[in-house]
C-alpha cells in the first residue's frame, strides 16, 4: 500500500481540542489516504474517540485544521457540514440503530431521507446492505434489541453505508465480539475497502485487527501522535510505550500470527 | 458537472446505452427510465455500458434490475463495456442477493385475533399491576417491622424532588385558580348582592375538590413520569439486574423510599396549594367584589370545617400511592430500549391521571353517602 501518493481523504494539521479547560489533544497532524484502511490507536482516554468525533464535525476544535475530501471544515457552515456529512457514514461503538426501528428500516432512513428513490426500491437497496454485511432477511426484520452484538455491528456498518459513502468511520468494530465475529468483522472490512473502494478509519484496541487489516496506524498518547506508519514500522521504534503495546504478550502473540 | 445516469436504445443495433453516474444519490429518475424502456428487436440484446462514469451499490442494485427485466422473456443479454472494477462491485452484489433470503411475510392478524391479543394484554397487565402492589405492601410491611432498615435518606431524597422542588409550579398554578375561581363565581354573587359568600366558594372549592386533585395531577405528570423514566433506563442498563445479584430488593431499595417519600410529600403539598389557592381568590375578592381582607380571613373559619379541611387532605395520601405504585410499575414493564421507556413514562402518566380522577369521583361518592 505504499509508493505512488493518492489524494488525500482526511488531512489534520495542528489540531487542538479541549473539554472546559482540560486539553484532550494537542497539535495532532495526520493523514488518511483514498482507499487507505487507518486506524487510530492509544490507551484508554488518550482523545482516539475526540479525535474522531472532531473528524466527523460532531465538534469543533480548539485550533488547528481539518480537510475532508480537501475541504476545509472547522468553522464551516451547518449546511455545508451536512453535505460532506452524507459522504461518510460512521458506526457508533454501540451500533446507535434506532431502537424504535426494524433493522432494514434503520438502513433504510438515510435512503428515504436523502434519496428520491420510490420506497420499494429503497427496501431492496436496504436489503443490499445487508447482504453486503452477511445479514439476512430474518434478522432484517427484527428491532435491533433482538440482535446478539456480532449482528448489531453488522447492522450498524450496513446502515453506515447506505448512502454509498467514500469514508467509513468506525468506532471500535470488534469490541465485544467473540473471536469468530471478530476475524468476520476484519474481513468484512477489508472486503468492503477492496470491492466498494472506500477508505476505513477505525478506532481500535484490538491488536488482532490491527494487524491483518490496517496499512497504516496512528497511535495516540498522551494527547499527542507519537507515531504513525504501518504496524511493523511502529513496532521497531524504540518509543517505550510503543513497545509496551506491541512488544506485550498480546501484541506479540497477535504478530506471529500474521 | 455531475451526468445522471441514463438508458437510451438504439433500435437498429439492438442495443441498449447506459450512461452517465450510476450512484446512489442521482438514481431517482432511473425509475421513469426503467418503466419506459421499450426492448428493441427479437435477436440477442446488448448492454453497452462503456458510458458509465460512477458506479456504487445502488447503481449496481439498478443495473440487475435492469439485466433482469431485458432478460424476462428468456432473451440473451450480453453485457459489455463496464469497466473493470465496476464489473468487480457488480458480479459482489449480484452474488450476495442470489444468496439474500428475504423474511418470509407475515399473514395481517384478523380483528377477532388483534381483539383477543389486546384483551388478554390488558387483563394480564391488570393482573401483573396488582401483584407488584401487593409485593410492594409487603416489603413495606417488612420494612415497618424493622424501621433501621428503611432507606431515610433516600425518603428525604424523594421529598426533596416531589415536594420541595415543586412548590413554585404548584404555588403559581393555585394561586391562579383561586384567582379564576373568586372571579367566575364572584361576578355572579354580585348580581344577588351577595359577594361575601365568596369566601365560602373560594375555600371549599379548593380546600375539598381543586388543590388535592390539581396537585396530584400536577405531581402526576412531575414525579410519576420521572419515576417511569428513571425506573425503565435502569432497567435497560441492567442496573436492576445488578441491585438483584448483589442480593438486594429493587423493591425495598427504589420503589419504597419514592412510594414513602411521595405519601409525605403529597399531603404537604396539596396544604401549601389550599393556602396559595385560597390567597389567590382573596386578592381577587379585594380587588374586584370589594371584600375587606379582614373580613375575608375572619369569615374563612367559619366557612370551612375542620371536616372539610380533612377530607381534602385525606384523600392525598390515597393520590399519592396511586401516582407512585402506577410510575414504579410502569417504569418496571420497560422491554428493550429507549422508545419502550418513552411509551411506558406516557402510559404511565395517562393511567396515573385517570385513575386520580376516578378515585376522586369514588370519594365523592362515598362521603355524599356518608353525609359529610
Amino acid at each position: 500500500m505504499s509508493g505512488e501518493r493518492r489524494e488525500s481523504v482526511i488531512a489534520v494539521r495542528g489540531l487542538h481540542a479541549r473539554y472546559g479547560t482540560r486539553p484532550v489533544l494537542e497539535a495532532v497532524d495526520l493523514e488518511v489516504r483514498r482507499g487507505e484502511i487507518f486506524a487510530l490507536v492509544g490507551g484508554s482516554g488518550a482523545g482516539k474517540s475526540t479525535l474522531l468525533r472532531l473528524l466527523i464535525m460532531l465538534e469543533q476544535p480548539a485550533a488547528g485544521s481539518i480537510r475532508l475530501f480537501g475541504e476545509e471544515v472547522v468553522g464551516v457552515g451547518p449546511g455545508r457540514a451536512d453535505i460532506l456529512r452524507r459522504r461518510l457514514g460512521v458506526m457508533f461503538q454501540h451500533g446507535a440503530l434506532f431502537s424504535s426501528q426494524s433493522v432494514l428500516d434503520n438502513v433504510a432512513t438515510p435512503l428515504h431521507e436523502h434519496t428520491r428513490l420510490p420506497p420499494r426500491v429503497i427496501r431492496e437497496i436496504a436489503a443490499l446492505k445487508l447482504a453486503l454485511v452477511g445479514l439476512d432477511g430474518e434478522a432484517a426484520a427484527q428491532l435491533p434489541e433482538a440482535l446478539s452484538g456480532g449482528m448489531l455491528k453488522r447492522a450498524a456498518v450496513a446502515r453506515a453505508l447506505a448512502l454509498d459513502p467514500e469514508l467509513l468511520l468506525l468506532d471500535e468494530p470488534s469490541a465485544g465480539l467473540d473471536p469468530v465475529s471478530a476475524n468476520a468483522m476484519d474481513q468484512l472490512i477489508l472486503q468492503l475497502r477492496d470491492s466498494l473502494g472506500l477508505t476505513v478509519v477505525l478506532v481500535t484496541h484490538d491488536v488482532d485487527t490491527l494487524c491483518q487489516v490496517t496499512d497504516r496506524v496512528a497511535f495516540i498518547d498522551a494527547r499527542r501522535v507519537i507515531g504513525c506508519g504501518s504496524v511493523s514500522e511502529l513496532r521497531s521504534d524504540d518509543h517505550p510505550v510503543l513497545q509496551a503495546y506491541f512488544g506485550g504478550p498480546r501484541g506479540r502473540a497477535a504478530m506471529a500470527v500474521t | 458537472m455531475p451526468t445522471p445516469p441514463q438508458i437510451s436504445t438504439e433500435p437498429a443495433g439492438e442495443r441498449v446505452c447506459l450512461a452517465g453516474r450510476w450512484v446512489t444519490a442521482e438514481l431517482g429518475g432511473l425509475e421513469a427510465a426503467l418503466a419506459a424502456l421499450s426492448r428493441p428487436g427479437t435477436g440477442p440484446l446488448t448492454v453497452d455500458a462503456s458510458g458509465v462514469t460512477a458506479f456504487d451499490t445502488g447503481g449496481a442494485w439498478y443495473l440487475r434490475r435492469l439485466l433482469r427485466r431485458l432478460r424476462a422473456d428468456g432473451r440473451e443479454v450480453v453485457l459489455l463495456g463496464l469497466r473493470a472494477e465496476f464489473d468487480e462491485l457488480y458480479r459482489l452484489v449480484d452474488a450476495r442477493l442470489e444468496a439474500y433470503r428475504w423474511a418470509s411475510p407475515q399473514a395481517p392478524r384478523g380483528w377477532l385475533d388483534r381483539l383477543g391479543r389486546r384483551s388478554l394484554g390488558k387483563a394480564s397487565q391488570g393482573y401483573r399491576l396488582l401483584a407488584f402492589v401487593g409485593h410492594s405492601m409487603l416489603v413495606l410491611l417488612a420494612t415497618l417491622r424493622q424501621p433501621q432498615r428503611l432507606r431515610w435518606r433516600s425518603v428525604l431524597a424523594e421529598i426533596r424532588s416531589a415536594g420541595v422542588d415543586a412548590l413554585p409550579i404548584i404555588g403559581l398554578l393555585s394561586f391562579l385558580i383561586g384567582i379564576v375561581i373568586a372571579y367566575q363565581g364572584g361576578v355572579q354573587l354580585r348580581n344577588y348582592g351577595a359577594n361575601i359568600f365568596v369566601v365560602e366558594l373560594v375555600t371549599l372549592t379548593m380546600l375539598r375538590e381543586l388543590a388535592p386533585v390539581m396537585t396530584a395531577v400536577i405531581v402526576a405528570g412531575r414525579t410519576g413520569s420521572a419515576y417511569t423514566a428513571q425506573l425503565g433506563t435502569m432497567l435497560v442498563n441492567d442496573e436492576i439486574d445488578a441491585i438483584r445479584t448483589m442480593g438486594l430488593s429493587p423493591a425495598e431499595l427504589l420503589v419504597l423510599p419514592k412510594l414513602l417519600g411521595l405519601m409525605l410529600a403529597l399531603p404537604l403539598l396539596t396544604m401549601f396549594a389550599d393556602i396559595l389557592g385560597v390567597f389567590g381568590g382573596m386578592v381577587m375578592s379585594v380587588a374586584i367584589l370589594d371584600v375587606d381582607m379582614g373580613e375575608f380571613l375572619r369569615r374563612v373559619p367559619q366557612a370551612v370545617s375542620l371536616t372539610s379541611f380533612m377530607i381534602g387532605i385525606g384523600k392525598t395520601p390515597v393520590f399519592a400511592l396511586l401516582i407512585a405504585m402506577v410510575g414504579c410499575f410502569q417504569g418496571f414493564q420497560v422491554a428493550g430500549g429507549a422508545d419502550s421507556v418513552g411509551r411506558q413514562t406516557t402510559v404511565s402518566v395517562v393511567q396515573a391521571i385517570f385513575l386520580v380522577i376516578v378515585t376522586d369521583a369514588v370519594f365523592s361518592i362515598v362521603f355524599s353517602w356518608m353525609r359529610i
